[in-house]
């Protein structure tokens, strides 16, 4: 480990020179990804950073990892391959809305059902950016872009409610400039199988300021930031969330002085996969924005139910070619063809 | 006397010697088991030594409505005393279990075949749902044929009466009985098919009884029934053979375990990303029960996953393999462009079938060439190699596995339907007479000052393949350009010249690491050859010998290495006066040949989904004559 502790979130910078536009929220991002790096006790060389196709997908590049920058959407099986092949890796998907969700969701469906032990940072900027700012499969109704002039009219897609009905056991959500992304970044890596984390992240070019209704300094106040075991207050602590027991639904509650046992606030089980459900459906403006760890209830792994069933089926079993190439009846030709 | 196919009368018999080959097809409905009784009788065929080969023929639906002509499923194999290329042209023997299977097939009998017809089968409502309006086997309508007609069905329900099976049940024996008939026919042992019954029954051993006892059943009508002269046994003799250990095997089975001697030779565990696609199917299925020999498969959920995480795989360091037909090969084009960028050694195996689009997928063709060698975006050169039938795709396999980790590049191994599941008698090789191509993995971080350069090369051009987990050499690759020198992003217009000008001469080179173009038959030079590909070899090849046996000037010249192509093609090529390319395809390689070489080739074509026969590649070569 000394070797580790000498590490450093410079260790983890390459020398390429990074390219998203100034003051892109990829820049947080990346910056909090080699921040927590030296905290996790992996050693670079184990690390692999995967991704699709987009804005957030140059992230490899500027890892001090091994890294692979793939094709549009398709990061999930790429990096299903890389575990499967060598499960000793700590694998990092990166992706965005777009990637994930449009072009690649049968792969994030799937590599959430699967449980494949792996980080998954879903970049959410609502927008294509790399393609100049179509709107995506998360933008919301009457998004204007230049494929949509006069406003989108599908209804977006909720990225923590997709992952929680493929399946997924570990579902968070951080803002790319908030300190607290570190956290749930390692909270992520600490969960064994697929950690799937919706990042809210700004595009300054094609779709500023989207999230600042709740990520605005001033609206920090709308930020519901969940920690286990404690009670879900925000507005500090002025409000907070219970159960309408006879509508089964959530519902806001002032607390008073700090009162929050009175006021019949719930305290957070991340293992508690219906109100998982409830806090990332829960609509904005009427409710904060449910951030931080909303749900934690591993299970096996993809990658170690394949290792165990690989050694069952090859137990006492020969590796020899010879008996593979002379299997099934076979039948001796000698040198004089012999009458039946 | 030539290998023709040639069922004879007695007194043609007589006349012409011993029968030295002939061509049953069993035909039925797809739930009458037909294709397990044809695979049970080629087993007692090869066992008795005789060379053989195959071709089944299914529809598409796994159950089509019961009686129905599409739903008739049909299985031929050509089996002889000398060697057998192809699975013969027209039979000789058609084994009808009811109208549809003999409205679809009587056809293409011999004039003068022997149809085997169930007549229990052939009431009106069978008889309308096959479109006949009077019974063919009463109305004289098969009088160019010999016919044979008694109730299958009920001498099976009698035969399996004792071991008190309902009647849908007893009724499931009728291939068994057929079967046995077969057996008696062509003097066959019934003890390996007994024995693979109780195998196959081994929890149900009522079952196992009630079909050895149908078998038995049958063999003994044909023993004692007395329908006059022409239900009568013939031997044949077995074929002569190199000696040594035989076994049959199907393409699926043969490209399996190639691969997985591949891997072993290359020493590098596989992954197999697949997803379920007739006819390449039974690839997956055979790897996925091989995984003592270091063999992960991985079904994925669409055909681009199943690439994607066998490049992922690949980046790992194993050795990665995917496998579709046409339709699914179409899906992976992007990654396959991913796989030549990043410089992965990859095998993609297209089992083709035919037509565009969903077309026939249970049918055989080689319509993929041009999707092989051309189908990617941007300048994406890969080396393609074909196999030419079941047991020549073991080899093929393995030189997909060397040409891929030697090279780092993807490759593509073509195969068809017909291939993937034919099967052949094939001498088991000795796997000490192959020589291993171990992959050595870069694992040397660089000195001080300098930096990794995940795109250097040997002198092949392959650049070095570093394992993540290796220390001091993370590296990060992608689609886009890299610089020629380090590996870094580069859109450099000189750049990327230069990357594609390497990429291009990269796999170009191969052709310095396979053999000359050898010629199958015949000499260098001549009026006429005929150049084929896949699994057409079988046709070419016998059309040539029968031809040359006529004295007529012809040769043939069957190719393995579709990119490159061997570089002695060019000079043996035009040391012919013609050329002719018979394809199952409108003429993919003649495109490819008179590129290359600015030949004269000539297509010779047939897309109907089956086979060529002999006598239409004979036909051609006349032509090309005149």
């Amino acid at each position: 480990m000394n070797e580790l502790t000498k590490l450093t979130p410079k260790d983890f910078a390459t020398d390429q020179e990074v390219r998203w536009c100034p003051g892109c929220g990829d820049y947080a991002v990346l910056k909090a990804v080699q921040r927590t790096m030296p905290d996790l006790g992996v050693k670079p060389e184990n690390i692999v950073f995967v991704s699709g196709i987009g804005c957030s997908s140059r992230f490899p590049y500027y890892m001090e990892t091994y890294g692979f920058h793939t094709i549009h959407g398709r990061a999930p099986a790429f990096a299903t391959g890389v575990k499967l092949a060598n499960p000793e890796l700590d694998v990092w998907i990166i992706t965005g809305d777009g990637d994930a969700l449009s072009i690649g969701g049968n792969h994030t469906m799937h590599i959430l059902r699967r449980n494949l032990d792996c980080q998954i940072l879903l970049f959410n900027n609502e927008i294509y950016g790399l393609t100049k700012g179509q709107y995506s499969p998360t933008s919301r109704v009457g998004t204007r872009s230049p494929s949509t002039p006069f406003g989108s009219v599908d209804r977006p897609a909720s990225p923590c409610a997709f992952a929680l009905g493929s399946g997924a056991r570990f579902i968070a959500r951080a803002i790319d400039v908030n300190k607290f992304l570190p956290d749930v970044l390692k909270a992520a890596h600490r969960h064994k199988g697929a950690a799937f984390v919706e990042i809210f992240q700004n595009c300054i070019v094609y779709n500023d300021d989207v999230f600042a209704p709740f990520t605005a300094k001033e609206n920090a106040s709308n930020q519901l930031w969940l920690t286990q075991g404690e009670p879900m207050l925000f507005a500090g602590g002025t409000k907070g969330i219970t159960l309408d027991r006879e509508a089964l639904t959530l519902k806001l509650v002032d607390v008073v002085d700090g009162n929050w046992q009175a006021a019949g606030v719930i305290v957070h089980d991340p293992k508690n996969r219906a109100v998982a459900h409830m806090l990332i459906d829960m609509p904005f403006g009427a409710f904060p924005m449910a951030l931080g760890v909303i749900y934690d209830d591993p299970r096996p792994t993809f990658e170690s139910a394949v290792i165990e069933q690989n050694a069952m089926a090859s137990a006492g079993k020969s590796a020899d070619l010879q008996l593979l190439v002379a299997k099934g009846q076979s039948w001796q030709v000698t040198k004089e063809p012999h009458a039946i | 006397m030539a290998t023709a196919t040639h069922f004879l009368t007695p007194e043609e018999a007589a006349a012409d010697g011993p029968l030295e080959s002939v061509v049953v097809r069993f035909a039925g409905d797809s739930g009458d088991g037909m294709q397990l009784t044809g695979g049970q009788f080629t087993l007692s065929t090869a066992l008795a030594g005789n060379d053989l080969a195959t071709f089944p023929d299914f529809p598409a639906e796994i159950r089509a409505p019961q009686g129905t002509t599409f739903g008739v499923s049909a299985f031929q194999i050509n089996f002889g005393s000398s060697a057998i290329e192809t699975a013969g042209d027209a039979p000789d023997v058609l084994i009808a279990m009811n109208p549809a299977a003999l409205k679809t097939n009587v056809a293409d009998l011999k004039p003068g075949g022997l149809i085997i017809a169930d007549e229990g089968e052939f009431g009106a409502r069978n008889l309308a749902k096959a479109g006949y309006e009077a019974n063919p086997l009463e109305d004289g309508s098969l009088a160019r044929w010999q016919l044979i007609n008694f109730n299958i069905s009920q001498l099976t329900l009698d035969a399996v009466k004792p071991f008190g099976l309902g009647n849908k049940e007893a009724l499931r024996c009728k291939n068994m009985w057929t079967l046995g008939l077969a057996l008696w026919m062509f003097d066959r042992d019934r003890a390996p098919i007994v024995e693979w019954v109780k195998n196959k029954f081994a929890k149900a051993p009522e079952l196992a009884e009630a079909n050895i006892a149908a078998l038995n059943a049958g063999h003994a009508y044909g023993e004692t029934a007395e329908i006059g002269g022409q239900l009568h046994q013939h031997h044949i003799d077995p074929a002569p053979a190199e000696p040594g250990l035989y076994r049959t095997v199907t393409g699926a089975e043969s490209i399996s375990i190639g691969l997985v001697a591949g891997a072993q030779m290359a020493g590098l565990k596989m992954f197999f990303g697949g997803y379920p696609i007739t006819p390449a199917s039974a690839i997956l299925h055979h790897l996925s029960r091989l995984k003592e020999y270091g063999v992960t498969t991985f079904q994925a959920e669409d055909e681009i996953a199943a690439i994607s995480s066998a490049i992922g795989a690949a980046y790992a360091g194993s050795l990665g393999v995917t496998s579709s037909s046409g339709p699914g090969i179409a899906l992976k084009g992007e990654a396959m462009g991913l796989a030549i960028m990043t410089e992965l050694p990859l095998v993609i195996i297209n089992s083709q079938r035919g037509g565009p689009s969903t077309g026939l997928p249970t049918k055989t063709e080689q319509s993929d060439l041009y999707q092989a060698v051309y189908g990617r975006n941007g300048d994406a050169p890969m080396p393609v190699i074909a196999a030419r039938s079941p047991a020549d795709a073991f080899d093929c396999a393995i030189e997909a596995v060397r040409i891929a980790t030697q090279y780092m590049t993807p490759v593509m191994l073509l195969t068809d339907g017909y291939i993937a599941n034919a099967a052949e008698p094939w001498k088991v090789p000795d796997m000490a007479g192959y020589v291993p191509f171990p992959v050595t993995f870069h694992d040397r971080p660089p000195e001080e000052g300098e930096a990794v350069n995940p795109y250097a090369r040997d002198n092949k051009l392959a650049r070095v393949w570093i394992r993540p987990g290796t220390p001091g050499l993370t590296h990060r690759i992608g689609g886009i350009e890299k610089n020629v020198g380090t590996g870094h992003i580069d859109y450099a217009p000189a750049n990327h010249q230069a990357m594609t000008e390497i990429r291009r001469d990269k796999v170009l080179g191969v052709a310095d690491s396979i053999p000359d173009q050898e010629i199958c038959l015949g000499d260098k030079g001549g009026k006429l050859v005929v150049v084929g590909w896949g699994s057409t070899f079988g046709p070419i090849h016998q059309a040539v010998r029968r031809m040359r046996k006529r004295a007529v000037d012809v040769s043939h010249v069957h190719i393995r290495y579709i990119w490159p192509m061997p570089n002695n093609l060019g000079d043996l090529l035009r040391s012919y006066d013609r050329i002719i390319v018979p394809e199952m395809n409108t003429g993919q390689l003649k495109t490819l040949l008179r590129d290359q070489y600015l030949v004269d080739a000539r297509p010779v074509n047939k897309v109907s989904g089956q086979p060529f026969k002999i006598s239409e590649i004979e036909a051609a070569i006349e032509q090309a004559l005149q």
